[in-house]
């Protein structure tokens, strides 16, 4: 099939989605900033490291210094004439795109016309796309109050003093990785995956596919007990139950190792990033048993999106433990 | 004569004191309007704009202080502030971006409050009025709708530059968190204004939306436990939220309700507390000078055992 330009256009054209493509380039802008400044830091840092004198002397900053400076300024008018300055700009800037770009209206909401696909507003798409992964009780609700919990824990478990009130690369490697892989690897680019490839009936389209309403998909998922062909309908006479309820018990009982499995090896892999280098050593005996306890939890379950998306999108795997009252 | 004397005599007099009185009059309302015309020059000085501001306004350290200091809606500022700070690379203006993003909403918001009825019958012809026949309705809604849009961005800009600037560490732990919950408010603001305008995409934005309700452990007539716990689709979190089982005109009502009044409130009170912790913190927390490796300090305060250092590793 020809590479279908409209297609692409039609999408990140519509009035909604502006954000996003504005976003598309936004987080990269401000990711390279801000890793700019932490390198340019941890320059300053290497030199104040390596020359004992140097680190009593000089200026612990990559901003310009002169001694005759004062160290604060009046707010009046240094700060606020700068604040008045961006809001002015972004009076303008919103003007521009509110004269340019109408919000979109559709038609009238009619519960009997289905619009498809049906998307949530694209800061919510991100959760949506995980409806393909998990079922919606984990998708629209665990999984949300998990993030909020897991981010206002973010201050009470990163023991790591270093790196409070400036930008820094070297001195704060493992959280600005975690962060960069929970904020653009899964949050933004699960939105941008919802907003440009999913299309009608929420199925994959390339970049450059027609959105073909009428489209099929015929991949068969399947639970990984299906896959390693347990039935355990033998059962049955030792338990004295029937053959499917032998089945449901059997299957249910199954889904527990692999996911034993999966926390086990998650568990050794995070542990052997956090004790990676001398450093990270010393921060990790730094932090009490509470603090390691949660970390853990929340970086294994944050490790487990990626592997189900994996599972599922490239060995097309539904469900790892099914139970007679929820599945995962 | 002496009557016509007088009278000559007081005529000439009453004329000349009306010649005199009109040129002293003249001579005094130039001297007064040049010197209202100075004083116009330096408008912080008249009574007026003292009663207002409260201090005099030289150019001094002690008024530009004063001038922080004594105006309510200024003094959310420190008198003074970190040189460094006041570049744009730190904070990337960004909290303050958000905070009159917020504003911008709030002002266009009320605007269109007067032209919107939250009932099935009415607001979907309310948008359309608005977009044909109010002046510079059109404008007013896509200003709203977009300042929504640029909010989220600037909310999640924010909270990433927070984040590498390591800005949630001691002292500011608890400022994160409430900031955590402003990020929440601030998409939750977003979502319930989305069904307003009554149309498809609202309508099956949030339906797609309360649907995950559904599936709520327990409370949710689909959720693990749910039926266990007696929830049908007449009495679980869905139906409270959308006063319904099916997203109609009491559900609209009920956005309309959190987005207008409920949640600007919560997240009035909750700015609130952010920027008064920020000061009480000790203000922006940087560019501070930087630190290192060799410079870091035993803790030392004596803790629970669970709390304790784990030693481990
Ligand atoms: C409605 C949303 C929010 C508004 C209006 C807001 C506003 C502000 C403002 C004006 C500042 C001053 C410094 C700056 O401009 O960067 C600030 C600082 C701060 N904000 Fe927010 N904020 C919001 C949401 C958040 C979020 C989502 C977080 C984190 C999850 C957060 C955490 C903080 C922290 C820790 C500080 C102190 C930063 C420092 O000391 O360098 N805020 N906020």
């Amino acid at each position: 099939m020809p590479f279908d330009w409209r297609q692409i256009w039609e999408v990140a054209s519509a009035p909604d989605n502006v954000p996003i493509v504005a976003l598309l380039f936004l987080a990269p802008f401000y990711m390279w900033y801000a890793l700019r400044q932490g390198i340019a830091n941890d320059k300053l840092i290497a030199i104040l490291e390596s020359d004992a004198q140097a680190a009593k002397t000089k200026y612990r900053k990559t901003q310009e210094w002169d001694p005759k400076w004062e160290r604060e300024v009046h707010t009046w008018p240094y700060l606020m004439r700068m604040e008045f300055l961006v809001a002015i700009l972004v009076t303008v800037l919103l003007m521009a795109w509110s004269l340019t770009l109408n919000a979109p209206l559709e038609e009238p909401a009619n519960p009997n016309v289905t619009m498809n696909p049906a998307k949530a507003p694209w800061y919510f798409l991100g959760l949506q796309e995980m409806l393909v992964y998990f079922d919606p009780w984990i998708a629209g609700v665990v999984m949300p109050t998990l993030i909020i919990v897991g981010l206002m824990v973010i201050p009470y478990i990163d023991s790591n003093p270093l790196g409070n009130g400036y930008y820094t690369y070297k001195q704060r490697r493992f959280s600005i990785w975690t962060f960069l892989v929970g904020f653009i690897g899964l949050w933004v680019l699960m939105i941008v995956i919802g907003t440009f490839i999913r299309g009608p009936g929420w199925m994959w389209f390339w970049p450059g596919q027609t959105w073909d309403a009428e489209r099929v998909d015929y991949a068969v998922n399947r639970n990984l007990d299906q896959i390693f062909g347990i039935d355990g309908s033998w059962l049955a006479p030792i338990f004295h139950t029937t053959k499917d309820q032998a089945a449901i018990w059997a299957r249910a009982i199954f889904g527990i190792f692999p996911l034993v499995i999966f926390f086990i090896v998650a568990a050794i892999l995070v542990h052997w990033v956090c004790t990676r280098t001398e450093f990270s050593k010393k921060i990790y005996k730094r932090m009490s048993l509470l603090q390691l306890v949660t970390m853990y939890t929340f970086l294994i379950l944050m490790l487990s999106l990626p592997i189900k998306i994996l599972l599922r999108l490239v060995f097309t795997i539904k469900y790892i433990w099914v139970t007679p009252w929820f599945s995962i | 004569m002496p009557e016509e004397n007088g009278d000559g005599k007081s005529k000439t007099g009453i004329l000349e004191k009306a010649k005199d009185s009109a040129a002293a009059l003249r001579e005094t309302l130039t001297e007064k309007a040049k010197q209202q015309a100075t004083e116009l020059k330096e408008p912080e000085k008249t009574q007026l704009y003292r009663s207002i501001f409260r201090v005099k306004h030289d150019e001094e350290p002690r008024n530009r202080a004063l001038s922080v200091l004594s105006n309510v809606f200024f003094h959310l500022h420190p008198a003074k502030v970190n040189r460094d700070a006041t570049k744009y690379n730190f904070t990337w203006g960004m909290g303050g971006i958000t905070f009159y993003l917020f504003i911008v909403l709030t002002f266009t918001g009320v605007l269109l409050m007067f032209y919107y009825h939250p009932s099935k019958i009415q607001a979907f012809r309310d948008i359309l009025y608005l977009e044909n026949d109010v002046p510079f309705g059109k404008l007013l809604r896509n200003m709203h709708r977009w300042a929504a849009h640029l909010m989220i961005i600037a909310v999640w800009l924010h909270m990433f530059r927070v984040f590498m600037t390591g800005s949630y560490k001691r002292p500011r732990e608890f400022n994160w968190c409430v900031g955590v919950l402003l990020m929440v408010l601030t998409m939750l603001l977003s979502f319930t204004g989305y069904l307003l305008p009554d149309d498809q995409l609202g309508f099956w934005a949030v339906t797609v939306g309360t649907n995950m309700a559904r599936a709520t452990p327990l409370l949710g007539n689909e959720g693990p436990g749910g039926p266990q716990m007696g929830m049908t689709p007449y009495n679980d979190v869905r139906f409270a939220l959308l006063g319904g089982s099916i997203v109609d005109a009491n559900a609209l009502l009920r956005a309309y309700i959190w987005h207008c009044i409920a949640i600007p409130l919560i997240v009035a009170i909750f700015l609130g507390v952010h920027f008064w912790r920020v000061r009480k913190d000790g203000g922006i927390s940087g560019p501070a000078p930087v630190m290192l490796e060799s410079e870091i300090k035993e803790e030392r305060s004596p803790r629970p055992v669970i709390l304790r250092p784990s030693g481990m590793g």
